[in-house]
């Protein structure tokens, strides 16, 4: 799809909750990232909560119509094609609206009753196209541009690429993945490796790429959450990693949350530094760490990254 | 004969006699081990039914037992009675008081959704847990899970604003979940965040938690959409036979 640097210059940037809480970083780190690549990112006016998981498991339509809410906005209102969401919670969303919508009556029913009562018009499949953050840089830039962006690099900085769950699964929500040629792989995924070769980073073999951190019940089952955390800092510790490069808001607290815990409560230390794949391409592309939010990380990589000359 | 395999056997049901005699054989001791006979007359017919009648386990009927959803389940990786392949067996034969045996546990699903990665049914089977969790505090053989609360607590926020404030959800977790507001982890995180002093952060974090993110022109939504979850619950608690109202 040639078509599409075009088409990505200019999104609806969708940032959601967490990118205003916990997940700041990722936000600051993503919007130096479009200033520093001339991409525009047009913020949703009066955006609201995509349902998340939590809503889903309450209501499901409920959750459908959220995200169609804010995909109306950005067709009806804004009048913009592509709506940009880097958290993958809200990236899986509005694929999974956008599915649903398309392949099922009972939500287009849904949708549309509540639209109507809350007087706004009704999102229609195929209004708009929903991107990943990962999607935006490696098509809307490209990645011969963004070898000539980089400067300094990641210096054979060791990395483990770390998608989750909801980048890629259910498969039936992402249609365009599995598709071969440049498609995103749904059980190998590696837009997240593409990008970060680019930057210099050394990416290891890591098994765990699409594992589960256990971020839906990271509070309520947290004793869960932390071995499957352990399980995932560990992998990328024996594949040598330095760093796990995130992409998901939940993934990326969870990590850092559970990585406390763990030494806490199981005695079990780790060292992985835990960074946004923003964070990275950011500081590759001669951002300073407070320009990226580094600061800003629960696990802290200041001195670390200073320590291999990265920034 | 003697049974090796005894974990797989409940050890209530494993029998053992020190001095038996049945129509003249002596069947005493370890390698005349009996296990206790069993007739299951206790169904509930009606079980798959009511789980298909709930958010997610609409597809359960599907199921051919192939048991891709447990080899694939990231829960079971870490406990094996994690079984999501045996509980859809068990709904759909009806087998209710089976079932009940790890009432406690079914809530635990991650939702990582490996499951319905892997079906080749398309069942899926992690909206059949969230169906059965659901259905087992509906009908009050659970109390409400930590999940439940969080997903409550979640949910009301989004519904009366059109946001969440992550720092209000964890605080109202904690005090709906009956867990002490100080955690040791919880400690040691905020003293990594102030540590580099983002004085701008910890601001906007205090200054959210105080006046929470709203979205503009929402009452309309917000009433459309707490109509449209009392009319489904009401309808999910009529589908169990249920009392709609409460």
């Amino acid at each position: 799809m040639p078509d599409r640097k075009d088409k990505y210059k200019e999104v609806a940037y969708y940032h959601g909750c967490a990118l205003e809480g916990t997940a700041q970083p990722y936000n600051t780190s993503t919007r130096a990232i479009a200033k520093e690549l001339e991409l525009k990112l047009v913020d949703i006016k009066n955006w609201n909560c995509c349902g998340a998981m939590e809503v889903k498991n309450v209501d499901p339509e409920i959750q459908t119509y959220l995200s169609s809410r804010v995909m109306s906005l950005a067709h009806n209102e804004m009048k913009q094609d592509v709506v940009m969401a880097p958290c993958n919670g809200c990236y899986h969303n509005l694929k999974k609206a956008e599915y649903d919508i398309a392949n099922k009556e009972e939500s287009r029913a849904v949708v549309e009753k509540i639209s109507a009562k809350a007087d706004h018009p009704k999102y229609e499949a195929g209004q708009v196209e929903t991107i990943h953050a990962l999607d935006w840089i490696k098509f809307g830039y490209g990645e011969e541009e963004l070898k000539a962006k980089i400067k300094g690099g990641l210096k054979g900085l060791k990395v483990a690429n770390y998608y989750g769950c909801m980048y890629t699964r259910p498969r039936h929500i992402f249609p365009e993945k599995d598709q071969g040629g440049e498609s995103e792989s749904t059980s190998k995924p590696h837009y997240m490796d593409d990008l970060l070769e680019i930057a210099g980073a050394v990416n290891v073999e890591f098994p765990m790429k699409t594992a589960c951190c256990g971020g839906a019940h990271t509070l309520s089952d947290s004793d869960m959450s932390t071995k499957l955390v352990l399980n995932i800092l560990q992998a990328a510790e024996a594949a040598g990693a330095e760093v796990i490069a995130t992409e998901c808001p939940t993934c990326h607290s969870g990590l850092e949350m559970h990585q406390i815990r763990a030494l806490k409560r199981l005695s079990k230390q780790t060292n992985v530094k835990v960074i946004y794949f923003t964070q990275l391409l950011g500081m590759a592309m001669g951002l300073s760490p407070r320009k990226v939010g580094l600061h800003e990380n629960v696990s802290d990589s200041m001195k670390f990254m200073k320590q291999k000359g990265i920034t | 004969m003697a049974i090796h395999e005894k974990h797989l056997i409940r050890p209530e049901n494993i029998r053992t006699h020190d001095n038996l005699v049945i129509d003249g054989v002596d069947v005493s001791g370890h390698w005349s081990t009996f296990i206790e006979t069993r007739v299951v007359t206790d169904y509930n017919e009606a079980l798959e039914e009511e789980i298909a009648a709930l958010p997610g386990g609409e597809y359960i009927h599907r199921c051919w037992q192939c048991g891709s959803c447990t080899n694939a389940c990231t829960v079971n990786a870490v406990n094996p009675d994690f079984n999501p392949r045996y509980w859809i067996y068990l709904i759909r034969m009806g087998m209710e008081s089976e079932l009940l045996r790890d009432k406690d546990i079914i809530w635990q699903c991650v939702s990582c959704n490996k499951c319905t990665y892997a079906c080749p049914r398309d069942v899926v089977p992690e909206g059949v847990m969230k169906a059965t969790a659901h259905w087992l505090e509906m009908k009050g053989h659970t109390e409400p899970s930590n999940s439940t609360i969080f997903d409550e607590e979640f949910t009301r926020q989004v519904v009366k604003t059109g946001k969440i404030e992550d720092g209000r959800i964890l605080m109202n977790f904690l005090k709906n979940s009956k867990q002490p507001l100080v955690q040791d982890w919880l400690v040691q995180m905020v003293m990594q965040m102030v540590k580099h002093l983002p004085f701008k952060y910890l601001f906007g974090l205090g200054w959210a938690t105080l006046f929470a993110p709203k979205t503009k022109r929402w009452a309309k939504t917000r009433d459309a959409i707490e109509e449209h979850i009392a009319e489904e619950k009401a309808a999910e608690r009529a589908a169990l036979g249920l009392d709609p109202k409460t």
